[in-house]
């Protein structure tokens, strides 16, 4: 053995930043080197906008006079928060079970650090995937309605709502048993969450028992606010209320989701059993 | 110099169970200790306690001197935790891998960089540090994961079982990897369910079950506390197999025993190397030839039966 030197340091540890940061690069590496992760996430957004554009464009019914795609664009970008972000719910629950998640909390570092790290890397591989699909929604006819403004606004948007649901599958990831129980406790949270909304159809076509859940739901907020924003102000859009109110609101529920799971998802990975 | 463990009456409860009930150990500095029982037995909850990981519900625990559950932060900068599995990133090379770990004690990069080579070099893994981890043969990985424990210098580093699931090639060569670690001043505690690993490995081995310490000693202690080794011997023809009997009793073999499906005659005897002499030249004196004369020191069943008069596993045959 080389004669390296017997004593032990001290180390205090990285900062929370520092601690952060190193977690997302983990999350980001393993995604862009790990083939399927990376296909999936790459093309799957796309994948679907084409199929919902093409294939049900001509079935669904058309809201209020614009465009189907046009209509259909923002909704379906804010759905790909869920079907790409929940990819975050399996992946945090496998370093769970692998003991990764031991190690690290066996490491002098705070313990929320390794979580933020986890959300911040999660959100930038969705907003990638989601910004695929949305490079493709410019081939398939979609136009924007906007000024710079209103479409910088509409980015920010998307990016906190992509953010604070980030926390939902981080938490769902945490308090599953495995990484297949998460893979089915988020798609069993997504699937109502996107079809029970406004994100692919107008609100007021769906069937009346269904209305009062779509209307207040965060994907209807969130997808009439995107759509307030890129085509031309809420009152195109068949929308009551103005921009600014879907705006807000929409701003809220991403606040409050981020609260709510940010302290559910922290806690969990901190405790001591 | 202060034990590096120092555990009094830990105890921790999940549910109905009591994974540890009134722990009491003492690892000195400077040695491998190895916690060695069946599954179940506490070892994974004994080894998260100490790691931080896992808050006792009862009694004390110390690591070189601190107090687990009032300072855990503090504990965390000494110790370094290989868990059962190897947590290493698959889609990240060595290097980096070792790297992120180094970072994440607090180094710089510069230092980051250093302690990852320094460990690679150390654990034979120099030349693999490029490549993606994926590619890493099993035993590879294992070492890995070693080394990402080891990279922020630990005082003490935690093997929870450590070979699980390795061949024997890379078993050997964790071995090797670990004897090196206490030769450079680190202090280990491992769990084992094997008696061979906890003798080629450890000074102190601490047979644990249902959470409570049931021996403690050096492997030879707790063999010779097994009591009694067992010499077997195979004559050569058939013929023979009542004069070996008669023979392993002039030694002092206590009822020696023929098993005529192999041939074997197998006496329990007190001093082993002494009786396997003497039979040896009784056998020779009597022109009997064997064609093997062994001599079997106890297996971790015997050692665990005498010591808690109940077999390792509940489904396990008699010990031949």
């Amino acid at each position: 053995m080389t004669a390296t030197t017997t004593t032990t340091t001290t180390t205090t540890g990285a900062g929370f930043v520092t601690a952060a940061l190193q977690s997302a690069k983990r999350t980001i590496l393993q995604f862009f080197r790990t083939p399927q992760l990376l296909m999936l996430g790459t093309i799957q957004g796309a994948l679907f906008l084409f199929m919902f554009r093409y294939i049900f464009g001509g079935a669904i019914s058309r809201g209020e006079g614009i465009d189907y795609v046009d209509f259909l664009v923002p909704g379906f970008l804010v759905t790909q928060i869920l079907f790409l972000g929940m990819s975050a719910a399996t992946g945090v629950a496998e370093n769970a079970a692998t003991g990764v998640h031991d190690r690290m909390r066996s490491l002098p570092i705070t313990r929320s650090s390794v979580m933020f790290g986890r959300s911040i890397a999660d959100a930038a591989l969705t907003l990638w995937g989601i910004f695929v699909a949305g490079l493709l929604a410019f081939i398939v006819g979609f136009r924007l309605h906007a000024d710079v403004a209103e479409v910088a606004l509409a980015l920010v948007l998307l990016a906190v709502a992509t953010y604070s649901f980030m926390w939902v599958f981080i938490a769902i990831g945490l308090t599953s048993k495995s990484a297949q129980a998460a893979n089915g406790t988020a798609t069993l949270l997504i699937i109502p969450l996107a079809f029970v909304s406004a994100a692919f159809v107008p609100a007021a076509s769906l069937p009346g028992w269904m209305q009062p859940v779509a209307a207040n739901q965060p994907l209807t907020i969130f997808s009439n606010a995107l759509r307030s924003l890129t085509l031309g102000g809420a009152e195109t859009v068949g929308l009551g209320h103005s921009t600014a109110y879907w705006v807000v609101l929409s701003l809220v529920w991403s606040a409050g989701i981020l609260l709510v799971f940010s302290t559910i998802a922290i806690s969990r990975f901190a405790r001591r059993r | 110099m202060t034990p590096i463990i120092e555990s009094q009456k830990l105890t921790k409860r999940f549910g109905e169970v009591r994974a540890l009930d009134g722990l009491d150990l003492v690892a000195e500095s400077g040695r491998v200790t190895a916690l060695l029982g069946p599954n179940g037995a506490g070892k994974t909850t004994f080894v998260s306690a100490v790691a931080t990981l896992l808050r006792p519900d009862g009694g004390e625990l110390r690591v070189a001197g601190i107090d687990v559950c009032a300072e855990p932060n503090r504990v965390r900068q000494i110790i370094g935790l290989a868990g059962q599995y190897a947590s290493v990133e698959p889609a990240m090379t060595g290097t980096e891998n070792l790297q992120l770990v180094a970072r994440l004690f607090g180094l710089d990069r510069r230092a980051a960089r250093a302690a990852a080579a320094d460990v690679l070099e150390r654990l034979g893994l120099a030349d693999a540090g490029d490549r993606l981890v994926r590619d890493y043969s099993g035993g590879m990985r294992r070492r890995l994961d070693l080394g990402a424990s080891l990279v922020g210098r630990p005082r003490l580093l935690l093997l929870d079982e450590p070979t699980t699931g390795l061949d024997p090639r890379g078993r050997i060569e964790l071995w090797d990897a670990i004897r090196g670690l206490v030769a450079d001043g680190t202090d280990v505690l491992l769990t084992t369910q094997y008696l061979e690993e906890a003798d080629q490995l450890a000074r102190q081995v601490v047979i644990i079950d249902h959470g409570r310490v049931i021996a403690a000693g050096t492997p030879d202690e707790l063999r010779d506390r097994a009591g009694r080794n067992v010499i077997e011997v195979r004559p050569r023809s058939v013929g023979d197999l009542p004069a070996v009997e008669d023979a392993l009793a002039r030694i002092g073999g206590e009822s020696p025993h023929t098993d005529t499906d192999t041939q074997r005659v197998s006496a329990g005897v007190e001093r082993g190397a002494d009786q396997l002499r003497n039979i040896v030249r009784l056998l020779d004196e009597r022109g009997i030839d064997a064609d093997d004369v062994a001599l079997r020191r106890p297996s971790l069943d015997e050692v665990f039966l005498a010591v808690t008069g109940h077999p390792l596993e509940p489904t396990h045959p008699a010990p031949t």
